[in-house]
């Protein structure tokens, strides 16, 4: 009859409960919700004022380059700039005094904005694209070959690669290496973070129960081991809880954002914004237009891959926590964990590196042995996988990942049965040996 | 057959000998003494008799037969540092402990309503541990300890920490376990509890048990023959007795004698009877205390062994 339910429920629920969780569990989408939604909703708000630009045109070339519409309005004036400056000075409702002095052509630098207050960037830069625009076509009619202009068009080309990957029955799957790369860094990067979390999370609890003495109580009710691994199981669910609510909350929010957006933004615009954004934008654009895109997204298998992702994180959680367990139980306070707790994390530390590196070389030697060490294969593997990876590969790194858990976990209950009952003197490396064999 | 032997145990950490062939019988329904300096093996005996640590070599039997991990949930042990989870709230703590116990949740909620309303702490129920003081958690501890219904209770210093009432309440409610049938160890530095609890006691030194045996017994045995006399008249040294001192109170003396040889107490009296008459005769028996000082400072003159 084991009571380890118990455990689990009382370490699941009191730390669900907890404040710090559920402000951590729902504003984390919000966040990333708000990074998606923010550059788009700012470029919904415009500033719908109007801008009076006073022109001073000395050449009289760019009468035509500047046109009024209804927020830019160009007024040509034939004064010089401190009589327009002085009559206008009291002026509000001018923004600017461009002052064009020369052949811009000849003399790029030749204009020049003059106001009272700072003229924001939009402003400039929009004069600056009128004035761009005019010039070039000038210098293409400069040039007097007929339909220059087309011909450049036509000379313009965009080239996109597209990468085909044959797969074992040799069927060609469309893929996008971009994409593998994506997916794989942020699945490895989530691992790596819930592992270090959760797994110092673990610890801090056993250092906790060992602390308040309850734990003399509770093992002469439950067996050291159960209580053990009662707590890890309990605080894993927990991390599985706040993945799971990310990820059906960020989608929500996107849905409800998309909803409320539908009206003002269209896709045109959404693609600007996003190009502005820049990040996702590069690779994106890689991929090419909307439709190439979609056939590559299909062909990533993403339940698949989902499922590696909660077998690899089980697996590391489990191999990890148990240890940080240990180490909890070996010490009276956690300013005494670093000595043991940091040759834990170096591991770990390093299989991010390897995973950033194998990301652009997923089949280096390198990123294939880390894949199979069980200490860094959680993290490596999930970079590798998106790319496609043997079956052999993936069945041995599981197998050995199991098997290393588990031997984990038994050493770790050894260390676990004596130190949580041991006080005082911090133990050494020496002495951890010891217990293993009590 | 007593309820719990303990036969042979040896216990080696690292660098010490914890236990050095230690064996214990307790009867049942009775209260036994476990005594002893501090770091003399007290602890790590208790743990072994829960289970909570395996001995190197020895057994712990329970009515005869070798302790199950069933028998152990029926153990009630109230560890000497105690400690409950401080952020979580009393009742809902006690009623995880006592299913940890193998209580259902329906009997448990039923025992802890009892016991709260006999010690009236029911105001406490959803109180965080940390908002209570410590005394105030221990009491809540020891009814955790005896919400079971335990068979065998194991008590490691119950009284560390109580205030006088407390303490009394304690005393009162460990005696009225005992009577409902129950069989106890308790481990105390309180020797003024073991002459008023226990029945039977061990005494541990240096992880060796150096006395064992009946309460009553042993002070008899560590008898210094010495014996309060009460007269009318004052006395002198006899044959068989010597004085030792002789105090006026009153209008009668109060003296203390020591016997000088191994005469019985009925030729003493008689002795004393002709010079004067006896109003009262005692014998002054050692207090546990004395005989726990003399034996661990090791001017033991008489170390008994049943």
């Amino acid at each position: 009859m084991s009571k380890i339910h118990l455990i689990i429920q009382r370490e699941y629920t009191t730390r669900v409960m907890k404040r710090s969780f559920l402000l951590l569990t729902f504003l984390t989408p919000l966040f990333f919700a708000a990074m998606i939604i923010v550059p788009i909703w700012m470029s919904t708000l415009k500033d719908e004022k109007e801008k009076h630009i006073l022109v001073i045109d000395q050449t009289h070339r760019y009468s035509n380059a500047l046109k009024s519409n209804n927020t830019y309005i160009f007024d040509f004036i034939d004064q010089p700039l401190d009589e327009v400056r002085e009559t206008h000075k009291k002026d509000k409702k001018i923004t600017a005094i461009l002052v064009i002095a020369d052949d811009l052509l000849k003399n790029p630098a030749a204009a020049t904005l003059y106001s009272e207050e700072q003229v924001n960037l939009e402003t400039k830069s929009y004069i600056e694209g009128l004035l761009n625009e005019f010039l070039r076509e000038q210098k293409l009619a400069s040039y007097n070959i007929p339909d220059l202009d087309k011909i450049i068009q036509e000379s313009n080309s965009k080239i996109n690669i597209s990468t085909i990957r044959w797969d074992e029955q040799g069927k060609e799957k469309q893929s996008s290496a971009e994409l593998a790369l994506i997916i794989g860094m942020i699945s490895a990067f989530i691992i790596y973070m819930f592992i270090l979390t959760y797994g110092s999370q673990v610890m801090s609890g056993v250092i906790q129960e060992k602390t308040n003495r309850v734990v003399e109580i509770i093992v002469s009710s439950v067996k050291p081991f159960e209580l053990m691994l009662g707590k890890i199981i309990g605080i894993a669910l927990v991390g599985l809880t706040q993945f799971f609510l990310w990820i059906i909350l960020t989608f929500v929010l996107l849905f409800v954002a998309q909803f409320f957006f539908s009206n003002q933004i269209d896709m045109s615009m959404l693609q600007q914004t996003n190009q502005m954004a820049a990040m996702p934008a590069a690779s994106m654009e890689n991929v090419g237009n909307a439709n190439n895109m979609l056939t590559v997204i299909q062909s990533f298998d993403f339940v698949q891959i989902g499922i590696y992702f909660l077998i690899y994180f089980l697996g590391g959680y489990l191999l990890y926590a148990s240890l940080f367990a240990a180490v909890g139980s070996a010490v009276d306070n956690e300013t005494d964990t670093q000595q043991f707790s940091f040759p834990l994390t170096l591991p770990i530390i390093f299989a991010l590196f390897v995973a950033i590196y194998g990301a652009q070389n997923p089949d280096s030697s390198l990123a294939f042995w880390c894949s199979l060490i069980p200490f860094t294969s959680p993290v490596v593997m999930m970079v590798r996988l998106p790319y496609g990876v043997a079956a052999w590969e993936i069945v041995l790194s599981l197998f050995i990942l199991i098997l290393s858990f588990i031997a984990t976990t038994w050493v770790a209950g050894k260390i676990y049965r004596t130190g949580i009952l041991m006080y005082g003197k911090k133990p050494s490396w020496k002495e951890l040996w010891k217990w293993l064999k009590y | 057959m007593p309820f719990l032997e303990v036969k042979n145990v040896v216990k080696q950490y690292a660098e010490h000998l914890a236990l050095n062939d230690v064996s214990m019988d307790v009867p049942e329904n009775t209260i036994y003494g476990l005594l002893g300096p501090n770091g003399a093996g007290k602890t790590t005996l208790i743990r072994i008799i829960n289970s909570m640590t395996a001995p190197d070599s020895g057994t712990i039997l329970l009515k005869g037969k070798p302790l199950t991990f069933e028998d152990v949930r029926h153990i009630g042990y109230l560890p000497e540092e105690r400690g409950l989870y401080k952020k979580m709230k009393v009742g809902e703590q006690a009623l995880y402990l006592a299913q940890l116990k193998g209580m259902s949740r329906h009997d448990a909620l039923k025992a802890l309503k009892y016991w709260f309303q006999k010690f009236e702490i029911q105001s406490w129920w959803n109180k965080k541990v940390e908002e209570l003081s410590k005394g105030m958690a221990q009491k809540v501890q020891f009814v955790i300890t005896i919400l079971h219904e335990p068979k065998l209770l194991i008590f490691d210093e119950p009284f560390s920490g109580f205030d006088p009432v407390n303490t009394d309440l304690l005393k009162q409610e460990i005696i009225h376990l005992k009577e409902k049938g129950a069989t106890i160890i308790f481990s105390t530095h309180n020797m003024a509890s073991v002459e008023e609890l226990c029945e039977n006691i061990s005494l541990i030194h240096q992880s060796k048990i150096v006395l064992q045996g009946n309460v009553a017994e042993i002070r008899a045995s560590f008898s210094t023959k010495t014996f309060k006399v009460i007269t009318r008249e004052p006395i002198s040294n006899g044959i068989h007795f010597e004085l030792v001192q002789q105090v006026r109170k009153n209008d009668c003396l109060e003296s203390i004698i020591k016997k000088v040889n191994a005469c019985n107490n009925n030729t003493l009296l008689s002795e004393i009877l002709q010079q004067t008459e006896i109003l009262a005769f005692e014998e002054l028996l050692p207090s546990m205390n004395d005989i726990f000082i003399e034996t661990v400072s090791g001017n033991s003159k008489n170390p008994i062994s049943n």
